[in-house]
């Protein structure tokens, strides 16, 4: 397949001095739709400009190509100032007009409108409010809106990502969160001490996270909005790799207080404890699937990592990778269809993000591109993959369709960054 | 056992394991890891001749022994090299000898792989050697372990000669 470099740097955050991250997206899909997302109408300026960030989200899914307002013939803001052969001229299959209004009480009006350029047709309108600070959240959901409407998926822009921040020293952490695109970045803990694998809760209100305290590990559960942190496990041993139950009631993680490393699960409001596997060889990064009954972990029992799948009630286990030498860290893709892991193809071989096609037991290499790519995480809509990964020498975030065809990086102006966690939905 | 003394030792170690690569014994793996790996799982040559060393040249020889508190293992691996049983032994025959003293044993690896199963192979790799100095007689209420995984690296880098140092058992006295 032709693969297409687009090689742009988009500076995404101009006004947010903490934010850090920044998209470069390295490709994108062949058969992209074109389409023009024109300068939307405002008489004054705004903290965020709203089409900018729209035609930002779109580009970055990998599945539109968008034209740059220089070069539109016009610009209209009105549907009725479309010249639909101006469009057509410009090879565009689909163009979006909006205005913005100030309401009173500081709030903004935005509307907006979205057109099939060939059969000259509104496909979408949406009047949407909110005040200064929420810019940003209604030109994600226009882009959410847009894409479900072409791609027939919903749309994740509207999505958080958390992940770790370091130093190069390593003295000092940073657990933060932002938007899907990087911007708006909040620092949710800081610690001295190493964070890592963070989870969200289901509803996204919560995070669950291991810090390696001088004592060892302990796994602390904190609330984003108070930032109230509360310690859920500190047995003997390793206590680590937490994952959340689909109703957000209980959490899957790893415990060595038996003597090796087992998967346990625990009630968060009774603390009730159930150990899961039971098995000399390693357990662990347990991963909860949709259906609640069953739990995907990485095991050495046969003397390397793969990925195992265990019924909670039964304890009955299947293997799901025979693979390569090295397979780790799956997480579930669209309804579980797909699992996406750390995969080794042979030893000495670099680590890369692979898919899983757990229906016809397809395995496909993602990555090429980066190195010492780990700790994969799918984005709610099942179609992108967030990854952490090695590029000119620093730990960067990067991401790649579950397809393969489509990936963009995520490097940071300063430090490294590791341990991406992709929020789920938040409405 | 003075803290510094320790932290010479420790030093000691890593020169030691540095002069390592051309010595003639190999490990499982060895001869099982790709080319990259077989440089540094090589052992130090069997050298030392116990027939004719005096009594004070032995108690001098275990002293050193001593002062080395890292041992290193092989990728993916948390088995002895047999090139550190004689520094383990050592340590194990001080915690006999001294009943009082704790160790607090830390398991740490290379960044290759997952966080959280390396946090898990680092804790191998302490519970070996914790092992190991159990077999040789020490007391278990001696010896505490610890993993800190891959998050607290002897050496920043991406290559063999910093993930080999970085693949490793501390051996801490409280």
């Amino acid at each position: 397949m032709m693969k297409r470099y687009l090689s742009i740097l988009l500076m995404m955050f101009c006004f947010s001095a903490q934010a850090e991250l920044t998209i470069e997206i390295t490709q994108g899909i062949a058969s992209s739709i074109p389409i023009s997302v024109v300068p939307f109408e405002f008489d004054g300026t705004l903290t965020d400009d709203v089409d900018d960030i729209v035609r930002n989200d779109l580009e970055r899914s990998g599945h539109f190509s968008l034209l740059e307002p220089d070069d539109m013939l016009s610009q209209p803001q009105h549907e009725e100032d479309i010249y639909f052969t101006d469009w057509r001229l410009l090879k565009q299959d689909f163009v979006v007009i909006g205005t913005i209004k100030q309401l009173e009480n500081k709030q903004y009006q935005i509307r907006y409108q979205l057109f099939d350029v060939f059969n000259e047709q509104e496909l979408l309108t949406q009047t949407l409010k909110g005040n200064a600070t929420q810019l940003r959240d209604i030109a994600h959901r226009i882009s959410d809106a847009i894409y479900e409407q072409l791609t027939g998926i919903r749309g994740a822009f509207s999505s958080k990502i958390a992940y770790v921040t370091t130093n190069s020293q390593r003295t000092k952490f940073n657990l933060s969160i932002s938007d899907s695109d990087g911007a708006r970045e909040k620092v949710v803990l800081s610690s001295k001490y190493s964070i890592f694998s963070p989870a969200w809760s289901p509803d996204g209100k919560r995070l669950a996270y291991v810090m390696l305290e001088d004592s060892g590990s302990k796994v602390y559960v904190q609330d984003i909005a108070t930032g109230k942190k509360q310690l859920v496990s500190a047995h003997k041993g390793i206590n680590s790799a937490p994952s959340f139950s689909p109703d957000g009631n209980k959490l899957a993680l790893v415990l060595s207080k038996d003597g090796n490393p087992e998967i346990y699960t625990v009630d968060l409001k009774t603390r009730h404890w159930t150990r899961v596997t039971n098995h000399y060889a390693i357990d662990t990064e347990p991963n909860w699937m949709p259906d609640g009954k069953h739990i995907i972990f990485t095991s050495g029992r046969t003397g390397n990592p793969q990925i195992y799948r265990v019924n909670i009630t039964s304890g009955y286990i299947e293997r799901l990778t025979f693979e390569g030498s090295y397979n780790a860290r799956a997480r579930l893709a669209q309804d579980g269809r797909f699992l996406v892991l750390v995969h080794q193809e042979r030893k000495g071989a670099p680590f890369h993000i692979a898919s899983l096609d757990l229906v016809r037991g397809l395995l496909q290499t993602l990555t090429s591109d980066t190195e010492l790519d780990e700790s994969p995480s799918v984005s709610p809509n099942g179609v992108m993959v967030m990854y952490a990964a090695k590029y000119n020498k620093r730990s960067i975030l990067a991401a790649v369709s579950v397809a393969g065809d489509v990936k963009f990086l995520v490097p940071s102006k300063n430090g490294d960054v590791r341990e991406p966690a992709w929020g789920p939905y938040l409405n | 056992m003075e803290l510094n003394k320790l932290f010479a030792a420790s030093l000691l170690s890593l020169a030691m394991v540095g002069c390592a690569s051309s010595g003639g014994t190999t490990d499982e793996a060895a001869t099982t890891d790709a080319a990259v790996e077989e440089s540094q799982t090589q052992g130090v040559p069997g050298s030392r001749d116990l027939d004719v060393v005096t009594e004070e040249q032995a108690a001098m020889a275990a002293n050193s022994l001593l002062e080395q508190t890292t041992v290193y293992f092989g990728y993916d691996r948390s088995e002895i090299r047999p090139e550190f049983k004689d520094v383990l032994n050592a340590h194990a025959e001080y915690l006999v000898a001294n009943p009082q003293a704790r160790a607090v044993l830390e398991g740490h690896c290379d960044e290759r792989g997952t966080v959280e199963y390396n946090l898990a192979l680092g804790e191998r790799r302490a519970n070996t050697v914790k092992r190991y100095l159990i077999v040789q007689g020490a007391n278990p209420s001696q010896i505490e372990s610890v993993s800190f995984g891959e998050e607290r690296p002897a050496m920043i880098g991406s290559d063999e000669s910093v993930w080999s140092k970085n693949r490793r058992t501390e051996i801490k006295y409280q």
